[in-house]
This record gives structure tokens, C-alpha cells and sequence, in this order.
């Protein structure tokens, strides 16, 4: 989280770590990731959050999480990673039959 | 940023990309992509977020000599927002796999490029209505488009600035119109505006379809969905009933509507004066790096204190929890 790196333009200069933002737009409502951004800081994170992504009442609470700590799954693996799910028929409630006559379940 | 040579791409994984592409897929930043689909995005968005924070300055000239609080208030919340559609703009580009820092510095040493339209003066309080008339109008014609981009940051960095240009053009036009039935003065500063920045207004789509090799790689990519003239020939059409309703005149004797098309044809183009403010030489174009420049590096401090801000809170809390 300390990275740092030397900005071409002006020598010395940091362009701080990345940062993602969630954002839940209403209460009870999960939150949604909105977009990122550089801050120096978890503090400093959450008040650029606010003035970059939350102008006009978007949401009703933030989350700033440093991006190096997201993991990701792999897209090329979408096939074999969520293949357990494919074959599975009987985790839905149109795998089983009611009986007739029975018009409201 | 990576250098231009052409990159090995796999073949069959190119024609897999293009099927994806064809079936209307959004590509995400982790998905496999043709080197060139990536390097023409970097390009195409990093100007664009230039282009977002070098068009603060225009209207930024005006905001201390706004007429009213109300205006001032309006111009102040505007270009607040263009600087947030340059931040959604780098971060989205930042998913292709550069760094800010690297974009912003092409940007200073002049090796990247921003819209021509920002190169021009804002002479009088007029021009800020005009500009949020024609310039956010135009780029409402172009980011309604890309918000269906086949690139998924940037079609959704695209949506939410979208919902926020709708306010820039209409203040812009409440702010036109309240001019255009106030006293001569007025009317001729804003007829003088509208004048001044129309044809440039219409550069901003950028060359015609014959002569933007860019532009068809884009739409064969699904980034770009509409050519530069379709989206300029939508400009017009929205525009030319807009300029009518406030009695304003658009300088181009050649401007009629079509009957058979249903469009408004317009007239030609002064390309040699599009492509001079490209290169470098517009009225304003110097003043406007100069200014980035003197931003940023006046800026240093301002990041360097935040930075040593943040270690001695950091340090303060090792130090406690030790
Ligand atoms: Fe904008
Ligand atoms: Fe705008």
C-alpha cells in the first residue's frame, strides 16, 4: 500500500495507491461497485469517493477497499469454474412436480 | 504506455474475440483482448478524459465573473463535473492495464491528444451558455453512443456522466435563451457566440467517415456504433430547431432541411482549420498545456503533504498498537 511511483512530470511525485468504490444507492440495498480511484489513504479514499462518485445523493453509504485486495475469478475459466452449477437441475423449483388441482402453491 | 509495434495475436483467439464482438458481448477488463483493440482503447479514452480536464478551463475563465449567484453556482457545480468525468474516464482506462501517471504524463509533454473544441477562447459570458449548448450537446450526441460501447468500463464511466451532461446542456441553454430576449447588447454578444463556436462545434465529431481510419476501426471493434457524420448529421438535426425556438441565427447560408432525408444538410467544413488546432496551432492551445502544466506541478506539494500526512498516521498507529 506504500508503492509509490516516480510521476514523469513532475520528478518525485506519487500518484497513490488505487482504490475501489462500492456505493449502496439506497438503504437495504447491497452495495455496487461504481467506479475507483487514487488516494493517499482509507480516510482520504472515502471523501474523494463522495466528491467524484456521490455529487447527487447516489447512494447512502461507501466502501473504499484497496484493489490490490480484490481477487478476482479468471474470465477463461468461466466454463470449468462455474461448471458445478450447469448439471444441477434439482436446485430449482421447476425440477419438481405438484400435484394436479392444486391451482395456488 | 506500450510502444506501437504490432503485437502476435492468436489468430483463433482474435476470430473468437470478434464472434463476441459481433454477438454484442461487453468486454471486461480481465477478458482476452487483441493487443490493438487494447492499445486503440487506451488512446481513444485517455484523450477523452483529457479532454474532460482541459475543458474546465474555458468555462473555469469565467466562474469569478459569473452575472449572478445562481449562474455562478451553475458554473461552479459544471466544471466541478468535468473534472469527475476525467477521474471516471482515467480509472476506467486504468483497467486496461496503465497507470494514470503514465496518461497524465503523455498528456503534459504533449504527446497526447484532447478535443480541438478547448482550444478556442471564451471571449464573453455568452460563450459559457454556447459552450454548454453546442459543446455538451455534441457530447451528449457522442457519449450516448459510447454508452453502449462494447468495452464495459468505459460504456458504464459513459452512463453515469451521461445522466449529469443533461444538466450541463440545459443550463447552458436557459442561459442562451435568457440572453437572446434581453437587451441588443445581449442579443448580439450571444448571436456573436453562437457564430463563433459553431463550426468548431461541429469538429468535434472529427473528420469526415472517408478520411477517419480510426473512427471504422472503432465501430468494427464495437466500441464506436455510429460513424463521425451520422453523429454530427443527429448534432444538427437536434440542434438548427433549438437555435429557431430562441431566434438565434447558425452561420451557414447553406443550412436547409432536406425534405427527402429529413435531415438539415449543412454546409462544407473548414478541415484546413480543424486539422491546424489538431497540430497545435488553434488560438488557445498553448495557453492550455501551459495551464495544465502550471496545475500540476503547482499541485506537487498539495500530493507530497498528503502522502507524508498519511505515513505519520501510519506510523502513529504501528507506534500504538506496539
Ligand atoms: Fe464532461
Ligand atoms: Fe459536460
Amino acid at each position: 500500500m506504500t508503492a509509490t511511483r516516480s510521476d514523469d512530470a513532475v520528478p518525485g511525485d506519487s500518484q497513490w495507491p488505487l482504490w475501489e468504490v462500492f456505493i449502496q444507492p439506497e438503504p437495504g440495498a447491497p452495495h455496487e461497485h461504481c467506479g475507483s480511484l487514487h488516494a493517499v489513504d482509507a480516510e482520504q479514499a472515502l471523501l474523494n469517493a463522495r466528491d467524484v462518485y456521490a455529487r447527487r445523493n447516489e447512494g447512502v453509504n461507501l466502501w473504499v477497499v484497496p484493489s490490490q485486495w480484490i481477487t478476482g475469478s479468471t474470465p477463461e475459466d468461466v466454463g470449468p469454474f462455474f461448471d458445478p452449477a450447469n448439471d444441477k437441475a434439482y436446485r430449482h423449483p421447476q425440477f419438481y412436480k405438484t400435484p394436479r388441482g392444486v391451482k395456488v402453491f | 504506455m506500450s510502444s506501437d509495434a504490432p503485437s502476435p495475436d492468436d489468430p483463433k483467439r482474435t476470430a473468437e474475440f470478434e464472434a463476441r464482438i459481433a454477438r454484442g458481448d461487453v468486454i471486461e477488463p480481465k477478458d482476452w483482448m487483441p493487443e490493438r483493440y487494447r492499445r486503440q482503447l487506451i488512446r481513444m479514452m485517455s484523450q477523452h478524459a483529457h479532454s474532460e480536464i482541459v475543458g474546465m478551463l474555458p468555462e473555469g475563465n469565467w466562474i469569478t465573473r459569473a452575472p449572478s449567484l445562481r449562474r455562478k453556482m451553475s458554473l461552479l457545480a459544471k466544471v466541478q463535473d468535468e473534472a469527475g468525468h476525467g477521474l471516471y474516464i482515467y480509472c476506467g482506462t486504468e483497467t486496461l492495464g496503465v497507470d494514470r501517471h503514465e496518461l497524465l504524463a503523455d498528456f503534459l509533454n504533449g504527446k497526447a491528444k484532447y478535443s480541438s473544441i478547448f482550444n478556442y477562447p471564451t471571449l464573453t459570458w455568452a460563450d459559457v451558455g454556447v459552450i454548454g449548448w453546442f459543446v455538451d450537446g455534441a457530447a451528449i450526441v457522442n457519449q450516448t453512443m459510447l454508452a453502449k460501447a462494447s468495452y464495459g468500463p468505459y460504456a458504464r464511466a459513459m452512463v453515469r456522466i451521461c445522466r449529469e451532461e443533461n444538466f450541463h446542456k440545459r443550463q447552458g441553454y436557459e442561459s442562451v435563451a435568457t440572453l437572446a430576449r434581453g437587451t441588443p447588447g445581449q442579443r448580439a454578444m450571444v448571436q456573436d457566440a453562437v457564430n463563433r463556436w459553431w463550426w468548431p462545434s461541429l469538429m468535434m465529431f472529427g473528420p469526415n467517415d472517408k478520411d477517419s481510419p480510426n473512427s471504422a476501426e472503432l465501430i468494427r471493434w464495437g466500441v464506436k456504433k455510429k460513424s463521425n457524420d451520422e453523429l454530427r448529421q443527429r448534432f444538427v438535426n437536434l440542434t438548427v430547431p433549438q437555435a429557431q425556438a430562441v431566434n438565434l441565427t447558425l452561420p451557414d447560408p447553406d443550412l436547409r432541411y432536406n425534405e427527402a432525408t429529413g435531415n438539415w444538410d449543412f454546409g462544407q467544413i473548414d478541415w484546413d482549420e480543424f486539422w491546424a488546432v489538431v497540430k497545435g496551432d488553434g488560438p488557445c492551445n498553448r495557453e492550455r498545456m501551459a495551464a495544465r502544466r502550471k496545475a500540476h506541478e503547482e499541485g506537487a506539494w498539495v500530493r507530497a503533504a498528503a502522502a507524508a500526512f498519511a505515513a505519520k498516521k501510519r506510523a502513529a498507529a504501528a507506534g500504538a498498537a506496539a
